[in-house]
């Protein structure tokens, strides 16, 4: 079945709940304009169940309702994993037979992003979730140079580690900061050095699109929730092809 | 209160150990200056403004001595022997003279001028120090005029629009929704610039620059909303980065209320050179002594970046330290406000009594310090639902573990930045909790010898582990081979380390003689 509605109770009740501020003091007719927004968002019947004033001249609400938009889940677009999911000890076993050296990987913040949370889960030994990061990896030499790293330190630091794959994290999103920092990235990566010779050039972040890693000049983009072992498993894949 | 039944044997040896590994940094902050030091100075005494592309004039005459004659005298003695050699009375024309390449400087041969000059230098700088003083007078005066916030913990919220004038009307609106203290979050990329950036500000990343014109507006607005609300809020800005001792100065001079000042937040998160770091480190908390300003530390960070559970031991270490160098420095117990953070993976069983048990232990170990008790960061998902419980649960460990100022966390964390409802949702809950549990404190006696008492001592007994190793390795060492944290931070690395110089023989600075008592 790919026609599905939201769910509250009962198979194809549509209920949904939201929740918003309105920049007006409360009454009965600022009620009436919450109602009228959740309408137009297409809840019908709308139930306001809950309104409080917060500050001076703005009202908070929250708004239960039925929606009649069908979802069709055929006609989502994802990036699916296209790689297979390995273990570390996989991993360091396909790069041990096919690399016979250890794969770099140089990871930063990179701009005046100064959140490491992204790139620590990702290569610190401590790792994400219960799953160790990429440091644990015997086969995989890690350079993490931390956070606010410039484009140009960045592209030194991979021609000096010779990396075979370069991570950026980018976590702060004010004014669109993280795809103008990727583009700045991939720029200086396509300046420096010719198409062979490029490391793998990865970003990742929570508000990410990860459909648009080709637009941002990048091999791959990775959102919400990725573990290490995903980013090991795809770094495998996309250097050393298909193991066995 | 007493209620872990801490041996004071081990509580004086973890004391005695800070000390001994404090020691050599203390030494090695003795006997170098930086940039931002010497330009700290400069600010005090008059130094203002920025030249037409925004680098302020402290920077420009700063630069212009280096080149001279280097850092090592200082630079008081060879601008104020310049202003008398050039006849010049105002210290921001000698830097704009100086700018252009017409002044040279040096220290003077003849005793007669380099008595003079430090005189001069002595004079100017306690122009500045009396503004400092002043503004602490005040600060006591406008408590007791419009009343003091009304309970522990003090409510601690954040504004960070980037834009100065945005952020006047949402401190305001956070003061009256409850806030006892608002602090403006600066902008990410500020703490690796080298200059303080001059003028009001309209634009930032993730927060808004901290000017000492920032600081001015923010702090008068916040004054008639003190007055209108009939108790003053405070005021809280960040002395970290490269340009730590200048922040610390433009925050006694605008009175500014606390300051987040870590003594190794830069090295080991931001990746500053540590003899850089501990030098103006304690050069400004020599100031925020003088100001009567609240320090916070940033203990929580350890927790970001490490396990909470695993890693509770460096927050306690880290706590120590602080508590060390910070006392060393000349501030006062009712000024340490040293972090610690609800990190604790919540899928951890007994979660909830561990935070108890680390809260309580920072409680007991300071009990004269207004502890920062920050809340849940890395374990929330974005399930704003369940983040609320969990603030709520932060907020319950704050009332029942006497916390002095606490964050208030927002179920939207790593979602958007604070919303005005999720403000107000945060603040429904921080005041459920006080209302409903603020006095539980006294009914709460953890059993004896039981889960947290046992925990309490166990990480105690790390903290002082550890901090036989730092001692035995040295603190540089230790810093650099990745003890605190994961990072490794070696001390011939890391931002800035070109704007340190050791001191030479005839080292000169009238701000820290007078703020260590020296003639």
């Amino acid at each position: 079945m790919s026609i599905v509605r939201p769910y509250g109770d009962t198979t194809g009740d549509g209920m949904v709940q939201v929740s918003f501020t309105l920049p007006v003091t409360h009454d009965k007719r600022a009620e009436g304009a919450a109602i009228q927004l959740a309408n137009k968002m297409g809840l019908d019947p709308a139930m306001l169940v809950h309104a409080k004033p917060m500050g001076e001249g703005f009202t908070f609400f929250v708004v239960y309702g039925r929606v009649t938009h069908l979802v069709d889940t055929e006609k989502v677009q994802v990036v699916e994993r296209d790689y297979p999911l390995l273990s570390a000890k996989d991993v360091n076993a396909v790069i041990k037979r096919k690399l016979r050296r250890r794969l770099s990987v140089v990871g930063a913040c990179i701009g005046t992003d100064a959140h490491t949370v992204g790139i620590d889960a990702i290569l610190n030994v401590k790792g994400i979730a219960g799953e160790k990061g990429l440091e644990y990896y015997r086969e995989l030499a890690v350079t993490n140079m931390g956070a606010q790293v410039s484009v140009p330190e960045l592209v030194e630091t991979a021609r000096a580690q010779k990396a075979d794959a370069v991570l950026v994290s980018q976590v702060v999103t004010q004014r669109d900061a993280h795809l103008q920092n990727t583009r700045a990235m991939t720029a200086a990566f396509r300046e420096a050095m010719p198409a062979g010779k490029r490391p793998l050039l990865i970003v990742g972040g929570p508000r990410f699109d990860e459909l648009m890693a080709a637009e941002l000049g990048v091999d791959r983009i990775f959102g919400r929730g990725t573990t290490p072992r995903e980013v090991a498993s795809y770094l495998v894949h996309a250097l050393l092809g298909d193991q066995k | 209160m007493e209620k872990l039944g801490l041996d004071p044997g081990v509580v004086a040896r973890a004391r005695a150990l800070a000390a001994e590994a404090g020691a050599p940094v203390v030494e090695l902050a003795r006997s170098h200056t930086t940039v931002s030091v010497e330009r700290a100075v400069l600010r005090l005494a008059g130094v203002r403004g920025a030249d037409s592309d925004g680098i302020p004039w402290v920077n420009r005459l700063v630069d212009a001595v280096r080149a001279d004659v280097g850092l090592g005298h200082g630079v008081s003695v060879p601008v104020f022997a310049a202003m008398a050699r050039e006849g010049i009375d105002d210290v921001t024309v000698l830097a704009q003279k100086a700018a252009a390449g017409a002044v040279t400087f040096g220290v003077p041969a003849k005793k007669v001028e380099l008595v003079a000059a430090r005189r001069a230098a002595t004079r100017a700088a306690n122009v500045g120090l009396k503004v400092v003083d002043r503004r602490r007078v005040e600060r006591e005066r406008l408590i007791k005029r419009f009343g003091d916030a009304p309970r522990r913990p003090w409510i601690y919220l954040i504004v960070a629009t980037g834009d100065i004038y945005e952020d006047i009307p949402q401190a305001q609106a956070a003061a009256r929704a409850g806030a006892d203290v608002i602090a403006v979050i600066r902008s990410t990329g500020q703490s690796l610039l080298d200059y303080v950036p001059e003028g009001a500000t309209r634009e930032g990343f993730a927060g808004t620059y901290a000017t000492q014109e920032n600081f001015r507006l923010m702090r008068a607005a916040l004054d008639e909303t003190s007055k209108e609300l009939g108790r003053y809020v405070r005021l809280t800005n960040y002395a970290s980065g490269l340009c730590m001792p200048e922040m610390a100065a433009m925050a006694g001079m605008e009175r500014l209320d606390m300051m987040l000042n870590d003594s190794m937040y830069g090295i080991l998160f931001r990746d500053i050179n540590p003899i850089r770091t501990f030098v103006d480190q304690r050069f400004s908390r020599q100031v925020h002594a003088r100001a009567g300003i609240i320090i916070n530390t940033g203990e929580d960070n350890y927790l970001t970046t490490a396990d909470a559970v695993e890693a509770a031991h460096t927050v306690t270490v880290s706590q120590l330290m602080n508590e060390f160098f910070a006392h060393e420095a000349g501030l006062e117990d009712w000024q340490l406000g040293l972090g610690h953070a609800f990190e604790i993976n919540p899928e951890v069983p007994e979660s909830f009594r561990l935070e108890l048990a680390h809260a309580l232990l920072a409680r007991e170990l300071f009990p004269d310090a207004p502890l920062k008790w920050m809340p849940p960061t890395k374990h929330m998902t974005g399930d704003v639902f369940r983040g609320n419980l969990l603030d709520g649960f932060f907020n319950l460990v704050g009332a029942l573990t006497g916390q002095g100022i606490l964050l208030v966390g927002m179920m939207t964390e790593a979602v958007v930045t604070p919303w005005l409802s999720d403000r107000d949702i945060a603040l429904q809950n921080v005041r459920y909790v006080l209302n409903g549990a603020g006095n539980l404190h006294e009914d709460f006696v953890p059993a004896p010898g039981g889960f947290i008492q046992r925990r309490a001592h166990e990480v105690l007994g790390e903290a002082v582990e550890l901090l036989e190793r730092i001692v035995a390795d040295s603190m540089l060492t230790a810093i650099a081979d990745g003890t605190f944290g994961i990072m490794k931070r070696p001390a011939d690395r890391g931002k800035g380390l070109d704007g340190v110089a050791r001191h030479d023989g005839d080292y000169f600075n009238p701000v820290t003689n007078a703020l260590e008592g020296l003639r």
